[in-house]
């Protein structure tokens, strides 16, 4: 019966896709939509990518020095261990996490809201494909801006860690820009940003999916919005795995 | 002219609409009236294509709109206009916005020609000035004018109002009833409103039809309803002590001419 409701659901969920992904009907209201929905998606979490990054980037860095550093490692070892969990797992992985806290509840509000006002009928009613023209932009839009943010998290982690060496002295910074710069493989962050589009499109998507048909009142809105978080934050964990079979 | 041909409409097991045939005509305000759970909101949105009906048909101007292929439901959503119970404003569009949308989707005016015309549109809801302020700082009433400027903006042929009256205070639900009067005369379209507000009923109802547990009970307007013996009808309309007090005023100077 729970597979039956599963494939139910995600039936629904492709039918949905099917009608995101056409033609938009007027590409001047789509362009303006999709940088609207850069800004609120992907700008205004900018602040929030940075502060989290800079203080993990830094506790990543002082965990590694005092408690896994021994003398028969070399000296560059907290920075090199700091720079791959930014690139391979955080930046990505961890930050999109966190995105589908603060994006994927705020879509499903929104949509969710704008069903039980009946906006979403009244887009309807004028012969506007409501789910192009609310959806698409935001999916395009949070594909576009992710990669940014996994860019500006990889950096600003790595500031962190340096902000524990010059202002706390844990580490020197020769040992940790060593660390830094040893064995740089490019493809992690290539890695980094392929991973970051999948778990874009599922936060954007899923979370779409959940506000766009809520059916009842604000307490089914408020529901859908923890659902989108939950469901987008699974799916992202699923499909980190084999993601990061595959690419590696 | 739209017509509804033997419309019924279930959710799972539940009846809502039974065998619903009507006609609704051009330049005249149509009126779907009944109590609350009645189904008058079920019809209406059955009629403009946003519920299926179970069996039945619906047909503007003699086109079955059931039997239309999808592009083809979407170009003639494109001749309806429509103003939900709750008005259903796009809140992160300013009033001028709002009316300006469906001409920003569908027609091909310059910017200038499309701010004109959705300004010609708040001027005949009386909402000059207002163009500036978005849905949440203007009153119940003001965002229903709003509401009514949207959905005339693309000169439709066809106007829907899903209890337009709805929580307004009743000299402000007067503007609303004129303003759809005369929208509906000027633009000779065919206007369906639902209400259970028994004064648009007595002062806009050109054509009335009374629905009771999702069946049509009765058809009239404004003139016959004082005289009908519809004891269902005659509860609903004549509920009131004023209502009543009217009827037999009324009643009285008929029998005496």
């Amino acid at each position: 019966m729970l597979i039956f409701k599963w494939l139910t659901t995600f039936g629904k969920y492709l039918q949905l896709m099917g009608r995101t992904f056409s033609r938009p009907e007027r590409m001047r209201m789509f362009g303006k939509k999709y940088i609207k929905e850069m800004s609120q998606l992907g700008v205004d979490s900018i602040g929030i990518v940075l502060l989290i990054s800079f203080f993990i980037g830094a506790v990543i860095c002082i965990q590694i020095k005092l408690n896994i550093q021994s003398p028969w490692m070399p000296h560059w070892v907290s920075g090199y261990v700091t720079r791959e969990i930014m690139l391979l797992e955080f930046s990505s992985s961890i930050m999109c996490l966190i995105l589908s806290g603060k994006v994927g509840s705020n879509i499903a509000s929104e949509l969710g809201t704008m069903r039980v006002t009946q906006q979403i009928d009244a887009l309807e009613i004028m012969g506007v494909n409501s789910a192009s023209y609310l959806i698409l932009p935001k999916i395009a839009g949070l594909m576009t801006i992710m990669p940014f943010l996994v860019i500006f998290s990889s950096a600003t982690g790595i500031l962190g860690a340096y902000a524990t060496s010059f202002l706390a002295h844990i580490i020197s910074v020769e040992d940790l820009t060593a660390g830094i710069q040893h064995d740089f493989n490019p493809w992690f962050m290539y890695m980094s940003i392929i991973k970051s589009l999948f778990f874009a499109f599922i936060i954007a998507s899923v979370s779409s999916f959940m506000g766009y048909t809520v059916k009842g009142g604000s307490v089914e809105v408020g529901k859908a919005s923890t659902d989108a978080v939950v469901c987008s934050s699974v799916l992202i964990l699923f499909s980190d795995v084999f993601l990061t079979q595959l690419l590696s | 002219m739209i017509e509804a041909k033997h419309i019924y409409k279930s959710f799972d097991d539940k009846e809502v609409l039974h065998d619903i045939s009507t006609v609704f005509e051009d330049g005249k305000t149509n009126l779907i009236i009944g109590q609350s759970g009645a189904g008058k909101t079920v019809l209406m949105r059955t009629l403009v294509g946003l519920l299926t009906p179970t069996k039945g048909d619906v047909l503007y101007d003699g086109r079955n709109f059931y039997g239309m292929s999808k592009k083809e439901q979407i170009m003639m959503r494109r001749e309806m206009g429509m103003i939900f119970q709750g008005a259903a404003l796009f809140d992160s569009l300013t009033v001028l916005e709002n009316v300006r949308f469906p001409l920003d989707m569908f027609s091909n005016m310059t910017y200038r020609e499309r701010n004109t015309r959705a300004m010609e549109c708040l001027e005949r809801v009386n909402l000059k000035g207002a163009e500036s302020k978005y849905p949440g700082e203007i009153s119940g009433g003001m965002q229903k004018r709003v509401a009514i400027a949207r959905a005339v903006v693309m000169n439709p042929k066809y106007l829907f109002c899903d209890e337009p009256n709805s929580g307004l205070d009743p000299k402000t639900s007067l503007v609303i009833d004129d303003l759809l009067s005369g929208i509906t005369k000027e633009y000779n379209t065919t206007t369906i409103i639902n209400t259970h507000d028994m004064n648009s009923v007595m002062g806009i109802g050109e054509n009335i039809i009374f629905i009771a547990d999702g069946r049509k009970e009765w058809q009239g307007n404004k003139d016959t309803v004082i005289s009908s013996h519809n004891k269902k009808l005659n509860d609903l309309v004549f509920a009131s002590d004023l209502f009543k007090k009217v009827k037999e005023v009324e009643l009285e100077g008929e029998r005496k001419e």
